[in-house]
Formats: C-alpha cells, sequence, structure tokens
C-alpha cells in the first residue's frame, strides 16, 4: 500500500514536470501544444545519447540532462522565432496543426537519427538500489522523482510570484495588449515562455528516461497524459496542473490495482466526471476564450 | 410600464456598477439613459438584455419576469438590442446580416432542410429600404462605412420584431449630418411601428430633441428621471454635469 | 449570394470517380473507396469546425463508434447491413449528441480539449472490452453481403453512401440551420441577441457531425472487414483536421479535395522514402504558414482574389 502511494506519487510527480511546461504555454501564449510531448521524447533520447557516450556516470547523467534541456531550449527557440510566432492571431484550428505537424517531424526525425529500436538507460550512479524510509525500502531513484516535482513545482512558483519577470508573465496572461502597451517587449516575454516550457518538457523527458523504454512513439501517449493533468489541475494553471499530476499518478497505480486492465478506463472516467462537475478543471478560471 | 427595473445592482469585483436602479420605460415612449462614461449604463443594458445577471433585483417586461431567462429568451419576449461597438457578422453582406435575424425570429434556425438562399428576399429588401441601404445589400458588413453598419445594426435589431429596442449609443462615431439624419431615422421608425425605445447617447442635442423622457445615471445610480426640461433643472443633475463651478455657487 | 455552379462541378467530379473502375487497376479503385470514406468523414468535420467555428480534436471517436456498431451489427449479430448501417449512424448519433450536451458549454480550446478527452474514453474502451470491440487487436473478419464482396461492388457502394451524404450535408449547409451555424462561427454575442439559442444549435451541429462521422466510419469497417481501435486514437482526429485545414474548411467541398490531397501525396511519397510523415510535417507547415485557406483557397484565389468564399456561405 505504501508502495504504491509512492509509485502514484513518483509517476505523478514526473508527470507534472512536463504537464507543467504545456500549462505554462497555454497560460501565456493560448496554444495548446501537441508537440510538448515531442519534446518530452527528444530529451529522453538526448540523454540517451549522452549517457551512451559518456557510460554510467554521475556526470554524464546528470550532464545529459542539463544537456538535454539546453538542446530543447534551442529547438523551442527556433521553433518559436521563426514559425510559431507568424501564428498567434490567427485561428486555433492553425496554431493546432501547426504543433501537429511538429508532431509528425519530430516522430520521423526520431526514427531517422536513433533508429527505430527500443533503448534503456540505467539508473544514475548512486540512485540504482533503494532507501530505507523506516515503513518500507523504497527506490531511491522514484524518491528523487518524488522530491524534484515539489522543489519545481516551489521555484517556478516563486519565479512566478517572486520576480520581475514572473509579474510580466502574469500580466501577459491577463492581457498581452496593455503589456505591450507598457512598453514590455511581449515577444520576448512569450519566447522565453515557450522556451521554459520545452525545456520543462525535455526534463522532464530525460528524468523519466530510467523508467520507462526510450523508443519512438513515447511522445503520443505522454501528450494525452499530460492533456489529462492540465484538463483536470485547470489549464493554465500551476497548482492545478500539480494536484492534476498527483491525481492521475494515484488513479493509474491504484485504478489498475483495483480494476486490472481496465484502469485506462477508470482514468477517463474519471477526468469526463471532473469537468462535468468543474468544466474549467479543478483550478481553472472560468474564462471566455473566444475571440 | 412596458418595462420594470426595480432596485437593480450589480457588482464588479467589489465595484458597484449598478446601485439599487430603478427605471420604468412606459409603452410608446423614447426614453434616453444618460450618464458620464463609466456612469453604468452599458452594464444596465446588459443586466436588461440578459447579457449579464444583477446580484439583486428585478427586471420584468410587460409584467414577465426577465431575470431567470436567458438572453434570446429575452429576444423572444419582444427586446431587441444593439451594441455601442459595432457588431455585424463582418464577412456576410448587409442582406445576409439581416437575413440571419429573419431566420432567428421566425425560428427556424434549428431547422436543416429548410433551404435559406433567397429567403424573406422582400421582408430584407424592405427593412434595408427602410434604413436607407439598399444599395448595399450586397456589401459584406465589414467592409461599410461606419455610420452604415450603425445603420445595419438597426435593421438587425428591427427584424427581430421587437416591442422594446435598446439602442447603446446608436449614434457613436457618427458625423453631425448623419446622426441628425440617422436619429430622425430612428424617431420615424419607433413611432410608426408603435414600438418603445430604450436609448443611451452622448450627444445632449439629440437626446433632449428626441427623448419623451430622459433618466441620469451616475456612479450607477438613477440620479433623476423626468422630460428634458425637468431633467435639465435638475439641481443634482447640473452639479453632476456642470461639477465645481455648480458647488462652489 | 448566389451558390455558383458548382453542382454541375460537383456532379462532374462524381461522375469522374464513377469512372475509376472503368479506366483504372485495382490499386486506384482502392485508394479511391479510401478517399470517399476519409472524404466523408472530413465533410462531417467541417461542419463543426469551418461552419460551427468549433474545433473539434475528437471527431475520430464518431467515425469509431459507428465503425465498431456496425461490424459487430452484421457480423456479432448478423444484422441486415442497411439496418446496420442506420443503426450505426444513428448510435454515433446518440452518442454524438450524448458527449455534445457536455462539450458545447465550453469554448475554444477547452473545447477541443473536452472533445479530445472523451475520444479517448471511447479509445480506451474499444482497447479493454475484449469480448465485443477485440480489444487491441480490432474486430477483424467482419463479414460483408455477396453484393458488396468485391473491391469493384464496394466502391460503387462507397460512391453511392458518399454521394448520399454529400447531398444532405450540402441541403444542411445551405439550409437556415446553415445559416445559424455561420452566424454563431461570425459572431456568437450577435447571434445570441437575434434570439437564437446558441448552446443548442451547437449541439444541433454536433449531433449532425457526429451521426455523419459514423457513417464513413461505418464504411471503413465493412471496407477494412474490421474496425481498429486505432480509429479512435487522437492521431486519427489530427488525421481528419489535416484534410480539412488542407482542403480549406472555408469550403463547402474544401474537405474532399484535402482528403483526396493526403491520400495521394502519402501514396506518391511512400514510393520514395519509408518517412512519409515528416514530408506531411513539413507540407502541413507549409500549408499553415502561407496557404491556410487551403487547397480550395488556393483555387478560388486564381479566379477571384477575396471572393465570397471567405463568407463560407455559399462557396461551393
Amino acid at each position: 500500500m505504501f508502495i504504491q502511494l509512492m509509485n502514484s506519487l513518483a509517476l505523478g510527480m514526473n508527470l507534472f514536470i512536463i504537464a507543467v511546461g504545456l500549462t505554462l504555454i497555454f497560460g501565456v501564449l493560448r496554444v495548446i501544444n501537441f508537440a510538448h510531448g515531442s519534446f518530452f521524447m527528444i530529451g529522453a533520447y538526448v540523454l540517451y545519447s549522452v549517457v551512451k557516450r559518456t557510460g554510467d556516470t554521475a556526470l554524464g547523467f546528470w550532464g545529459g540532462i542539463v544537456v538535454a534541456m539546453l538542446v530543447l531550449g534551442f529547438i523551442a527557440w527556433l521553433v518559436e522565432r521563426f514559425l510559431l510566432r507568424r501564428l498567434y492571431d490567427k485561428e486555433h484550428l492553425l496554431q493546432l496543426v501547426f504543433t501537429f505537424a511538429l508532431v509528425l517531424i519530430v516522430g520521423d526525425l526520431v526514427k531517422i537519427i536513433w533508429g527505430p529500436l527500443q533503448h534503456s538507460i540505467s539508473y544514475p550512479p548512486g540512485f540504482g538500489g533503494a532507501t530505507d524510509l523506516g515503513i518500507s525500502r523504497y527506490p531511491t531513484y522514484m524518491l528523487f522523482l518524488i522530491l524534484s516535482g515539489p522543489v519545481i513545482a516551489v521555484s517556478l512558483w516563486l519565479i512566478l510570484e517572486k520576480t520581475r519577470w514572473g509579474r510580466i508573465i502574469r500580466a501577459a496572461r491577463l492581457d498581452r495588449q496593455m503589456l505591450s502597451a507598457l512598453g514590455v517587449n511581449v515577444k520576448a516575454v512569450y519566447s522565453a515562455v515557450f522556451v521554459a516550457g520545452a525545456m520543462l518538457a525535455g526534463l522532464g523527458g530525460a528524468l523519466a528516461a530510467p523508467r520507462l523504454a526510450v523508443e519512438p512513439g513515447m511522445d503520443a501517449l505522454i501528450i494525452i497524459d499530460c492533456f489529462i493533468v492540465v484538463i483536470v489541475g485547470g489549464l493554465g494553471s500551476l497548482w492545478g496542473s500539480f494536484f492534476g499530476a498527483i491525481i492521475l499518478g494515484v488513479a493509474t497505480i491504484f485504478g489498475t490495482l483495483i480494476f486490472g486492465e481496465w484502469e485506462i478506463v477508470i482514468v477517463y472516467i474519471l477526468m469526463v466526471a471532473v469537468l462535468l462537475w468543474r468544466p474549467w478543471g479543478l483550478l481553472g478560471r472560468i474564462e471566455e476564450d473566444r475571440h | 410600464m412596458i418595462l420594470n427595473v426595480e432596485n437593480t445592482s450589480r457588482s464588479f469585483s467589489g465595484f458597484l456598477a449598478l446601485d439599487n436602479v430603478n427605471l420604468q420605460v412606459a409603452e410608446g415612449e423614447m426614453h434616453a439613459l444618460i450618464g458620464p462614461n463609466g456612469a453604468g449604463k452599458t452594464t444596465l443594458f446588459n443586466v436588461i438584455s440578459g447579457l449579464i445577471s444583477a446580484d439583486t433585483g428585478t427586471v420584468s417586461f410587460k409584467d414577465r419576469e426577465l431575470s431567470r431567462m436567458k438572453p434570446h429568451q429575452i429576444v423572444e419576449v419582444g427586446i431587441a438590442r444593439s451594441f455601442q461597438r459595432v457588431n455585424v457578422f463582418p464577412r456576410n453582406t448587409a442582406f445576409e446580416n439581416v437575413q440571419v435575424a429573419f431566420i432567428a425570429r421566425n425560428r427556424e434556425h434549428f431547422k436543416i432542410f429548410a433551404a435559406a438562399y433567397g429567403k424573406y428576399t422582400q421582408e430584407i429588401m424592405e427593412l434595408l429600404i427602410l434604413v436607407g441601404m439598399a444599395d448595399d445589400a450586397s456589401t459584406p458588413a465589414g467592409e461599410l462605412a461606419h455610420g452604415k453598419q450603425k445603420q445595419l445594426e438597426l435593421a438587425v435589431a428591427l427584424a427581430a420584431n421587437p416591442a422594446l429596442l435598446l439602442l447603446d449609443e446608436p449614434t457613436a462615431g457618427m458625423s453631425i449630418a448623419e446622426t441628425m439624419s440617422s436619429i430622425e431615422l430612428i424617431r420615424d421608425i419607433v413611432k410608426g411601428r408603435n414600438l418603445t425605445l430604450l436609448f443611451t447617447e452622448h450627444d445632449m442635442t439629440v437626446v433632449f430633441e428626441i427623448a419623451d423622457r430622459v433618466s441620469v445615471l451616475h456612479h450607477g445610480q438613477i440620479i433623476a428621471t423626468g422630460d428634458g426640461e425637468t431633467v435639465r433643472n435638475d439641481p443634482e443633475v447640473r452639479r453632476v454635469y456642470l461639477g465645481t463651478e455648480e458647488s462652489e455657487s | 449570394m448566389r451558390p455558383r455552379g458548382g453542382v454541375q462541378w460537383t456532379l462532374f467530379g462524381l461522375f469522374l470517380v464513377a469512372l475509376v473502375p472503368v479506366v483504372g487497376e485495382r490499386y486506384y479503385v482502392d485508394l479511391t473507396t479510401q478517399i470517399l470514406i476519409y472524404a466523408l468523414f472530413a465533410l462531417s468535420l467541417n461542419i463543426l469546425v469551418g461552419y460551427c467555428g468549433n474545433l473539434s480534436f475528437g471527431h475520430a471517436a464518431f467515425f469509431a463508434i459507428g465503425g465498431y456498431a456496425c461490424v459487430i451489427l452484421t457480423t456479432t449479430y448478423e444484422v441486415t447491413l442497411i439496418i446496420s448501417l442506420g443503426l450505426s449512424v444513428l448510435i454515433s448519433a446518440v452518442a454524438a449528441a450524448a458527449i455534445g450536451y457536455v462539450c458545447v458549454r465550453l469554448a475554444a480550446m477547452h473545447f477541443a480539449m473536452l472533445t479530445l478527452a472523451f475520444s479517448m474514453l471511447v479509445w480506451s474502451i474499444a482497447i479493454k472490452w475484449t469480448p465485443v470491440t477485440g480489444g487491441d487487436d480490432g474486430f477483424v473478419g467482419a463479414t460483408l453481403p455477396d453484393l458488396i464482396s468485391n473491391p469493384v461492388s464496394f466502391f460503387y457502394f462507397a460512391l453511392l453512401i458518399f454521394s448520399t451524404g454529400l447531398i444532405l450535408l450540402r441541403v444542411i449547409c445551405t439550409s437556415t440551420f446553415g445559416r445559424a451555424m455561420i452566424a454563431i462561427r461570425e459572431n456568437e454575442t450577435r447571434a445570441t441577441f437575434m434570439g437564437m439559442d446558441v448552446r443548442k444549435i451547437r449541439l444541433q451541429a454536433f449531433t449532425i457531425a457526429g451521426a455523419f462521422a459514423g457513417l464513413a466510419g461505418a464504411l471503413l469497417g465493412l471496407y477494412n472487414r474490421g474496425m481498429y481501435p486505432e480509429s479512435a486514437f487522437w492521431t486519427e482526429s489530427g488525421q481528419v483536421l489535416i484534410m480539412v485545414l488542407l482542403g480549406g474548411m472555408h469550403s463547402f467541398i474544401g474537405p474532399v479535395l484535402g482528403a483526396a490531397a493526403l491520400y495521394i501525396l502519402e501514396t506518391m511519397i511512400n514510393q520514395y522514402t519509408e518517412y512519409w510523415q515528416i514530408v506531411l510535417g513539413v507540407i502541413l507547415l507549409g500549408v499553415v504558414l502561407i496557404a491556410p485557406d487551403g487547397l480550395a483557397g488556393l483555387l478560388s484565389g486564381f479566379r477571384k482574389r477575396k471572393d465570397d468564399s471567405v463568407t463560407g456561405v455559399d462557396s461551393e
């Protein structure tokens, strides 16, 4: 039971790191980024490449995570600066198909670069074993995943609440025209948010790599999990995706325990139930996002 | 009284936009609602037409309570409105704009096998001629001059066959000449069709020219109601409009 | 405002398509059949996206529901083909009405996400309800009446269903209800204050779109002699949106062109490379950034710049 609870949290916190990037991008740019799962996948693959070259060293693993984030930051910057930027004031359909096109491109590129086969990454040195938590022993890496979630959540929250950048980002969510009138470089804000969101996806992908198989197609499933998290939590809400991720983690692990293979159906029913009760998600704000 | 607004209040995150408003509009009259910017005129229109709900109070029309009705139901009982900022279907022609209004009025917007082409041509052209837009029928609404778009809005509102017309700044953005001809048109239509009119207007010449009665809204409160003369001489109104000058004397 | 000579061109187009089995090999017959099925699916989605302005990202749900319903009815319950088809459409419509009832409360991206969520619910049921749907492996071995069991006769059967769907959808789009949908797309507030119950109209559009998607799905099930859960997966909803966009959503016939373009491109590119998706992705980027009105937009652009297809009212 305790193990299951911990597993739920580990899964949930990993999902949170990925989903929070998605929600951040939506909150500011008003774009649903289907390529977020692709960013996640790139993160995992980049880490794999780095670790393959360096061997199973601590530096290789942690350095690889940094490299993964930097690569994604750069890719996201290119995408935002030269392509996505032209679509902000266009129809939602165009934005949606744009990000979907990225999914297709990245999906094939990954196959071209890394091949169609499955790869795996071992836990970083020092994290392979289990830690005695008093009640039970628990895998150290999973424990690290559980702790990473709140750390990221609180850091993001501090950045959003306490820094000048955070204030600008929060203002951009409310009224981009006003912000522009106040002399803020809104374009740069959007760029930065998209890059930050993609880096979070890359971080999430790299951190997830040791617990999953790194393979083509991992993007299509994770993106749906992210959508569930942000829909349940409320699109655009930081803490919404935090709690949404925990709920999905618990529903997945305990759903499997109780309902067996029907778990996946239960997860979707749960999501629909939340939306019937609160159409804008648990912490989402009621808003008319039609323009 | 055809329209009866009683003790209606509405606040937006602490700001009291309507403060215990009472407003009666008699059948057949042309009633102007005036007041400085931000006085709550548009909010009151939005409450009457059901776009937003009031926190307290009641709004009734021909003795029917409106507060629980959805906007489209309020249109059905006979209240049509225009908007302060032009609100048309910009990519559709003037003809099509009015046609949709006729379709809605005749409850045909759910009919999937009733061909729309050519429907209500005669009625639509009559209305367009009435508002002086016969030549603009096939122009996309978004390409019409501002004044014409306002006229189109009037035609669209009339197509709903209302008993009460709510016009929010019908002459906003018009030149003086346009304003005068437009206001005469509105008067002719309202009187000719036995409609009741409640309108907001910034141009006081227009207000005192055509309104049977005037209500003054200030900080969300009705501070005076009466015919033009009474309102013009009301000390409270003078203080609000003329400000310090009056209070010093 | 007059509908231009679209009717003649459409009939001519259908006539040309009917000639495919006469002049073409089996391969082209199959390709055209698939295009017809997906064209109908894309047309149904365009009711929502192009006409009503509601971006659904879960339209595959009704495609799959129709498909599963049809193959299960004809095979498991041995219901006659015509009745199965009718029931599949009905079941899809009922599902769409139920799901739509919840979804139309939301606007724009929230609506898109919620439809996506429901389609994934349908997908998850399709892969787990093994006794009925065949689960992960899909429902295989559907039986077909002899009359349509060879590729050419099936082709004409598909063409008949497609043409019927096309005409019905055309009638619906040019009806007073069609005008109401466009009004909502253009300006929801104004439509409301004309006395329209916007939610009900959106729900009706959603239901109709679901019904026709179900019809297309039923055809696919019969064509493949089986149904697979991938048909409900979100990428399938993405693919049909691509067809709508490629063809042009502000045109009635656009989605048909889009479906044809997508299939023909795929066939052509697959001859050169196995990485068809990357090519498609690049093409899509081009369309989105350069020609957002799709093929129909390009075509009408040649005829007349800024013609009335922009209004979406009466373009062919």
